[in-house]
């Protein structure tokens, strides 16, 4: 689960250009992190290619949060 | 002039006589292309004629599942789609009055929705390469609409319409989208009409001839270079004066 987590900031702080203690748990992309909308789609992007996983449109509007993203990931990773 | 050395076009309708321009000018200026059409004797005389870096896929763009995968085939042929034309378009004329919801759905499909769809399907990879250039062939009868025609200047208008919403949602991401607007251009179509008819159009057209399927060709080139990447939403009017608009 550290794992998945560790890749999934570097890949939103790279992304965003946003400072790594900044990617916290409950920290909203877009109201917390500076992301728009198309940015939102991107991070499913990337995240969709570093773990090798479908994320289908109904579950990225889902993933909303850091933490979201990390709990999807590893649901889909475990399955 | 423009230098496309390293980028890879996908072009529909090539085997027509703008499409087939467009290819041969992309291709000149040192692009990959990937031709696509229905027929695949035309297209492969045309990338025989072009020699290397030319590649062929054929589809029927008024099938959803052929449209989706031609995107994905010219990926592979080429590595990555970083140009995209949208050139492929019919025609089924009639008055209004007269038309068929057939002939309506028919020329949206192929003229508008396919656009639609090959334009989400290569966004991805032009996002992450932080480059892209989609360029729409429309029409002058897009923006003055035309007797007989409602459904291909409804469809034309159409494409208008899509590249300026979807110029504003990837314009931060080094991708333009623009459309092309061509007026009366020689080609197998207009060498159809008898003299009496050509002399009537001319007559609207201030330049006073025809224009050529390079001079549409000619500004693809242009919107599709590193040079037009502060161009976006835009429509680059080929008319000879027919509408300055």
């Amino acid at each position: 689960m550290s794992d998945i987590a560790d890749r999934v900031k570097k890949i939103v702080v790279e992304h965003l250009g946003v400072e790594e203690d900044k990617v916290t748990e409950t920290a909203s992309f877009i109201d917390d992190l500076g992301a728009d909308s198309l940015d939102t789609v991107e991070l499913v992007m990337a995240f969709e290619e570093e773990f090798g996983i479908e994320i289908p449109d109904d579950a990225a509007e889902t993933i909303q949060t850091f933490g979201d993203a990390v709990k999807f990931i590893g649901q889909a990773t475990a399955a | 002039m423009f230098d496309l050395t390293g980028k890879n076009a996908l072009i529909t309708g090539a085997s027509g006589g703008i499409g087939g321009a467009v290819a041969a000018a992309l291709h000149a200026a040192g692009a990959s292309v990937t031709l696509s059409g229905t027929r695949e004797a035309p297209l492969r005389e045309l990338a025989a004629s072009l020699g290397e870096r030319a590649h062929v896929v054929t589809a029927n763009l008024g099938d959803p599942a052929e449209v989706e995968a031609l995107p994905k085939k010219a990926a592979e042929a080429m590595g990555s789609v970083d140009i995209l034309v949208n050139n492929a378009g019919i025609t089924r004329d009639n008055l209004f009055m007269r038309m068929s919801d057939e002939e309506w759905a028919q020329v949206l499909d192929v003229n508008l929705t396919s656009s639609f769809r090959l334009a989400r399907g290569v966004l991805r990879g032009m996002m992450k390469a932080r480059w892209g250039r989609i360029v729409s062939i429309t029409s002058v009868v897009g923006t003055t609409g035309n007797p007989g025609q409602g459904n291909y200047a409804a469809a034309k208008a159409g494409l208008v319409g899509m590249s300026k919403s979807l110029a504003s949602e990837v314009a931060s991401r080094g991708i333009t989208v623009n459309c092309v607007a061509p007026g009366f251009i020689e080609t197998a179509m207009t060498d159809k009409l008898n003299d009496d008819q050509k002399a009537r159009i001319l007559t609207q057209i201030p330049a006073g001839r025809m224009g050529r399927a390079d001079e549409i060709a000619a500004a693809v080139l242009y919107l599709a270079s590193p040079e037009a990447g502060y161009v976006t939403g835009a429509t680059l009017h080929v008319n000879g004066g027919m509408a300055m608009v």
